[in-house]
């Protein structure tokens, strides 16, 4: 019970943390256009690789372009796109899972299996292969990750479905004369609401961390459009003058995936969600 | 057993159908059309002609199932067409490229295991001492740090910095250390984890309780019964994120500039040479179901409860 009650203290203290910097992001990732010392993408090959100034507090990279201003408007990539990816993965899981969960049978089954061959494979694989076919591009990349991540979702709801199908609480909710509305939101939402919660906490790291190493590789995000991942490569030629080139975009991807899997894992041990 | 083996073989076969009719769907969603692409890397200006002369001879003019057919009968005798780019046949230029990144796989599983086995055992029978601490810090930077952020961070200090290791290429002992750290460290993340819950686990067996009660010396209880058992998953485990370390190496190759079939693969991602892509989805199915069979008979051998259970299913 003490143990209980101290990993739930503890737990509160990471997620107040957690949304503390997840708020400061999200309010730079809107506000960028304005509190951006310089334009990310002008060119201005006069001040290339200058070190950090009043104009460039960061300093400039190899075109001159500030450094600053691209990571701020890099959030906006990497947040914005990780967020489209969750609202739509999210959509199709919900469509899926919960066709999958009301009509049962061999299309359960069928969907079933497909979701536990793409969970079979790690993500990065699929999206590769997927973006293999379409093309490499920025569109491609989401589209894949779209196509890969809705999986998750797809089995929460099933499980939702199935438990409104065959639990006695629903039952008895129903005997008692409870109305669809208020089951729905006594009943169902407070058990999807916390799996729902650690698995898009989750995955919003993850597509954040797939997105970067994608535009890393070359295959998402093309240039000039500043993204953290596409920054790291572009400063990978001048880490004998300039490390701090691929030095800042990386700190700004793990600070936001580090923040979200801590949010997830305490999410999780707060609900004592199970994770996979 | 003999039978729960054979049987397991033979299941893998429906599989591997299943897989290469995916690739061969992949190539025809694909919006590259193989006559087209193939006569433009030979810098060759398409016309109609030539076009239904080449499909004719990729045997694109039969139905699709014929070609399905075909397909398998190719794949089997490990044919996966020519590359649009090189004009050679992909097998060949695979295999070229292979030995480099099963040197880099191999480093960093043989690393991953030496660090995370000593470093999960000990952290799972020392509870929240230090080393428990340390080896959840390490399991969550590993598994949040981006990889290929990584082996910059490792370029800069131990090569620009220190000039203990060469930057990138292949060749020496010393090249294959950076590469090699870089693509161990999730994976050390990943399996300290799994053991350290597995050795808290078992430490709550009730076979634990009852060897100690008999007297039998500490280092024999860990040795014979925790560490054995505890083991086990990480094995499952090892199979399981064959498919991680495969996207490992694709992207520390291209960090560290290492001539791999990884960066093969992007490369043909770039210049859309399909047949390349599809050999190498079909590899990494055909890795992964095969290294799951193979966990699964080590596991029936440590584990005699498995094949049992095999056996009640016939």
């Amino acid at each position: 019970m003490i143990t209980s009650l101290r990993i739930m203290m503890r737990s509160q203290k990471v997620v107040v943390l957690c949304s503390i910097i997840l708020s400061f992001l999200l309010i730079i990732t809107i506000l960028a256009p304005w509190i951006a010392p310089n334009d990310p993408i002008a060119v201005n090959l006069a001040n290339k690789l200058q070190p950090s100034s009043f104009e460039y507090p960061l300093g400039t990279d190899h075109l001159g372009r500030c450094t600053l201003s691209r990571i701020l408007y890099g959030a906006r990539i990497s947040l914005g796109f990780a967020t489209l990816i969750f609202i739509s993965s999210l959509g199709i899981g919900l469509i899926v899972g919960t066709i999958a969960g009301y009509k049962g049978g061999w299309l359960d089954q069928v969907l079933m299996r497909l979701c536990d061959g793409v969970m079979a494979f790690p993500n990065l694989l699929l999206i590769l292969g997927l973006v293999g076919i379409l093309g490499p591009g920025l569109k491609q990349v989401i589209l894949a990750l779209m196509l890969v991540q809705w999986v998750y979702y797809a089995r929460i709801f099933r499980g939702m479905v199935l438990s409104l199908k065959e639990q006695n609480y629903i039952a008895a909710a129903k005997i008692s004369g409870s109305s669809q509305w208020k089951i729905i939101k006594k009943h169902i939402v407070p058990n999807v609401l916390p799996p729902l919660a650690v698995m898009g906490t989750l995955e919003m790291g993850w597509a954040i961390m797939d997105i970067s190493a994608m535009s890393f590789l070359g295959l998402g995000v093309q240039p000039p459009t500043p993204e953290w991942g596409a920054m790291i490569h572009e400063g990978k030629s001048y880490i004998r003058t300039n490390p701090e080139l691929m030095l800042y975009p990386g700190l700004m991807i793990m600070l936001v995936v580090v923040t979200f899997n801590l949010l997830g894992e305490a999410l999780s041990e707060r609900f004592g969600v199970k994770r996979r | 057993m003999g039978t729960y083996i054979l049987k397991r073989i033979m299941a893998i076969i429906p599989i591997f159908l299943l897989a290469i009719l995916l690739t061969f769907g992949m190539i025809h969603l694909s919006p590259v059309d193989p006559a087209e692409a193939y006569l433009s890397a030979a810098h060759i200006q398409p016309t109609d002609e030539m076009l239904a002369q080449k499909r004719h001879e990729f045997g694109l003019d039969q139905p699709l199932h014929v070609q399905y057919v075909n397909s398998i009968i190719k794949i089997c005798q490990f044919d996966f067409g020519i590359s649009y780019l090189s004009n050679k046949p992909v097998w060949d230029e695979v295999t070229y490229r292979m030995p480099a990144t099963i040197q880099l796989a191999l480093g960093s599983i043989i690393l991953a295991v030496l660090v995370s086995v000593p470093l999960g055992f000990l952290a799972g029978i020392k509870k929240n001492s230090g080393i428990d601490h340390f080896s959840r810090l390490l399991s969550f930077f590993g598994a949040s740090i981006p990889s290929f952020w990584l082996g910059y961070l490792l370029i800069f200090f131990f090569s620009v910095k220190l000039d203990l290791f060469p930057v990138e290429g292949i060749g020496t002992w010393q090249h294959l250390v950076l590469p090699s750290v870089t693509l161990a460290l999730p994976l050390i993340a990943l399996y300290t984890r799994l053991l350290r819950a597995s050795v808290l686990e078992n430490l709550q067996e009730p076979y634990i309780l009852f060897a100690r009660t008999r007297g039998i010396h500490e280092k024999v209880i860990m040795g014979k019964h925790v560490l054995r058992i505890a083991i086990s998953p990480m094995i499952t485990g090892l199979g399981m994120n064959l498919g991680k370390l495969l996207t490992g190496t694709i992207i520390v190759e291209a960090v560290f500039s290492w001539p791999g079939f990884g960066r093969y693969f992007i490369e043909a991602i770039f210049n859309r040479d399909v047949p390349v892509i599809q050999c190498y989805v079909l590899l990494a199915a055909g890795l992964f179901i095969i290294s799951n069979l193979i966990v699964d008979l080590i596991q029936m051998c440590i584990d005699p409860r498995i094949s049992r259970k095999g056996g009640q299913h016939q």
